[in-house]
């Protein structure tokens, strides 16, 4: 197996401005995600009528379906219908659609981990469900949360790869790409490989470090 | 008696879970400015009599005057009542995401709307009381269970209720942290804040109540002065009960 | 005029070979479940040894999957081989290698997960009565580990079938590249077809993974413990 050093200095700006895409398209993905699969589950612990209902077709729906599908769907079976949404956004609406289902799951846990003792304690001091949700039962579910958001931020991050089915320019249709052109299969892939790593195992280190120092500051009551 | 009215009147008070009967027609009054101990083996239901006091149980029958205003209704406001009568429980919940004033603060700001200087203020004063004014910033983890529990009190002190409930407020701490959550207890009984206080502290329940409640499998057994309870029992119930804890 | 899409999907044998591109999918995903189970029981067993290099050995080539995505290491296996050393291998087959080494990392991560799980007394006492270390896998360990292993592996198949989606990417033929070729065929005369032709195959991939995932979960509640 070898290398051509010099192709790879030379591609190197490509790959550069697809690790800035594929981050931008995360980050904006899963800050969605988490915020819709907030709502559904906050939606699901009060047991609204027809909501809770809506929101768990939803979650088996996302969950159970690939996210390549649901791409293919959003990007060239909508068009057809009439919806045209560039790929980008349908990347981002895709990684919401998908994530918050994943994120609902993870925060519903935290939410049940909430005691029923501080939940009563709350009543007793006559908070209303909305400020009972507010100032006790979200704050601590989202730190209980944590270690499963982050989890699910690394799902995400990789699931970025599927966009290369929709012509998005990240990592991995950038290589693809560059492959088609110059046949240069080995330095195209480990600069693939590079360009995961170089995002995913800093941010896989600091959830395992966060999750142990999350655990340390346990709420002691 | 002395023939005050009272503040608080429950009549027939009963409650199920499922079959099981867990208070069997509870008749009580209390007095303004009265300190009622409930005592009685472990599971009679008193922390479950406390609990239907504060609208946190569902009831089954009788009822409860406050003011001579019935609470078991549909309209009801629990949340307006329970400004009026305050409880802190054994596990001494503290909110652990806020800092002690900020628990101390939450329902007199949001709930209450009172103006912010004129709580903290207060809350400041309590604090002091309790002699934990330094502490206003730490969070819940940063103190001991006894300070925890004092924090909880003046939580529940700050909303300005009328009546206070305690459900044995001092069963998980330490021995050496008792004294001081007891003492804080005491001084309100001799302010005249009227209090209903379940606990398994003998000596303290002879020092700080006017009267003794015995329950017994969902009922009241006995109720007497407290002097002439921890001298004198009537029921035999109430003597074996005594007994046993003076061993 | 969107019904003309929905009629191609019924028309001459289009849905008979949706359906026969789905059994390659199924056919790629039964094969590397197969082969993930049975060596990521024997990887999973050898991982709760105590030593140190095989147990840092065994994470590596765990964290090696999950921290690269599945795409990336079927492109890595597809192009590279092929291109550094004198060996073809058909797209399906590279399927085959990643899904089966994938599965068999995580098998592995939930089979030693439940094994170090278990009481240690159980272990003591299975040795205090003479069993010999096979005999203790096979009576004791096992047993009470299957029961904790089957939800969480239920689960990975289903995702290991979600993520059978990625095959078109690397050109197996099959459901949603079938599909591809429908539309392609198709799109001139009835341009709604793209629409039913996907919202098809994403059904049938609900179909197939919703009462999988629903299987598991009722396990997961049956025996909580
Ligand atoms: N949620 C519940 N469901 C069914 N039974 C309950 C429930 N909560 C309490 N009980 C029962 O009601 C009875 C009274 O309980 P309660 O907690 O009021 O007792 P207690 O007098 O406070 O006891 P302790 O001194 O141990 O705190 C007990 O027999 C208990 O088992
Ligand atoms: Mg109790």
């Amino acid at each position: 197996m070898t290398f051509d050093w010099q192709y790879i200095v030379d591609v190197l700006p490509h790959y550069k401005t697809a690790l800035w895409l594929t981050l931008k398209l995360a980050t904006i993905g899963i800050a969605f995600a988490i915020i819709v699969g907030m709502i559904c589950s906050i939606i699901q612990y009060f047991k609204v009528k027809v909501l809770s209902q809506i929101v768990q077709v939803y979650l088996e729906v996302a969950r159970n379906t690939p996210l390549l599908i649901q791409l293919f769907f959003l990007y060239y079976g909508l068009p057809k219908i009439g919806i045209t949404l560039s790929g980008e956004l349908c990347g981002i609406i895709g990684l919401t659609f998908l994530g918050g289902s994943y994120m609902a799951e993870a925060f519903r846990a935290g939410m049940e981990a909430v005691t029923k003792s501080q939940i009563e304690t709350g009543k007793a001091i006559g908070l209303s469900n909305l400020q009972l949700m507010r100032y006790v039962i979200i704050p601590q579910a989202f730190s209980y949360s944590v270690p499963g958001f982050g989890a699910n931020c690394i799902f995400l991050l990789k699931e970025t790869s599927v966009f290369s089915g929709i012509a998005i320019l990240e990592l991995t249709n950038t290589t693809k790409n560059l492959m088609g052109i110059f046949y240069k299969t080995n330095e195209a892939l480990l600069m693939l490989v590079v360009g995961y790593l170089i995002i995913l195992l800093p941010l896989t280190l600091f959830l395992t470090w966060l999750e142990r120092r999350v655990r340390h500051a346990e709420f002691g009551n | 008696m002395s023939g005050q009215i009272p503040i608080l009147k429950v009549k027939g008070l009963t409650k199920k879970y499922g079959e099981k009967i867990v208070l069997n027609g509870i008749d009580l009054e209390v007095e303004k400015g009265k300190v009622i101990a409930i005592l009685g083996p472990s599971g009679c239901g008193k922390s479950t009599f406390l609990r239907c006091l504060n609208g946190l149980e569902e009831v089954q029958g009788g009822d409860i005057l406050l003011d001579n205003e019935s609470l078991i209704n549909k309209s009801t406001k629990w949340r307006e009542v329970r400004q009026r009568i305050g409880m802190v429980f054994q596990s001494y919940d503290l909110f652990p995401n806020l800092t002690v004033m900020e628990n101390i603060l939450l329902s007199p700001l949001k709930v209450q709307k009172r103006n912010r200087s004129e709580v903290e203020a207060q809350a400041l004063e309590l604090l002091e009381r309790v002699g934990l004014a330094d502490r206003a910033n730490d969070y819940p983890r940063q103190l001991s269970g006894g300070q925890k529990q004092r924090i909880a009190i003046v939580r529940a002190l700050c909303i300005n209720p009328e009546i206070m409930l305690f459900d044995e407020v001092t069963a998980s701490l330490d021995p050496e942290m008792v004294r001081e959550v007891l003492d804080v207890i005491a001084q309100l009984a001799e302010q005249g804040m009227t209090m209903l206080i379940v606990t398994h502290e003998m000596n303290f329940a002879k020092l700080v109540a006017d009267e003794v409640i015995f329950m017994d499998k969902g009922n009241i057994h006995e109720q007497a002065p407290a002097e002439q309870f921890f001298t004198n029992p009537q029921t035999e119930r109430a003597q074996q009960f005594l007994n046993i804890l003076q061993f | 005029m969107l019904n003309s899409g929905i009629s191609v999907l019924f028309e001459g044998v289009n849905l008979e070979r949706l359906l026969l591109g789905l059994l390659v999918t199924l056919r790629v995903a039964l094969i590397a479940v197969v082969i993930s189970i049975v060596m990521g029981i024997l990887i999973g067993i050898i991982r709760t040894s105590k030593s140190k290099l095989v147990q840092i050995l065994f994470k590596l080539y765990l964290e090696l999957f999950r921290i690269i995505p599945i795409l990336v290491w079927l492109f890595v296996i597809y192009y590279v081989i092929p291109a550094n050393f004198d060996l073809n291998l058909s797209a399906e087959v590279v399927a085959l290698i990643v899904f089966s080494l994938w599965g068999a990392a995580e098998m592995s991560d939930i089979v030693r997960g439940a094994i170090i799980s278990l009481p240690k007394h159980q272990t003591e006492s299975s040795k205090a009565l003479g069993l010999s270390v096979s005999q203790m896998y096979r009576y004791v360990l096992i047993p009470q580990a299957t029961k904790r292993c089957i939800p969480p592996m239920i689960n990975l198949i289903t995702r290991m079938i979600k993520t059978t989606a990625l095959l078109t990417m690397i050109g197996v033929v099959e459901v949603i590249k079938v599909g591809q070729q429908i539309i392609e065929v198709n799109n001139l005369e009835h341009p709604t077809i793209s629409f039913w032709i996907y919202g098809f195959v994403f059904f049938l991939y609900f179909v197939i993974c919703f009462p999988l995932s629903r299987f598991s979960r009722k396990l997961e509640r049956k025996w909580a413990t």
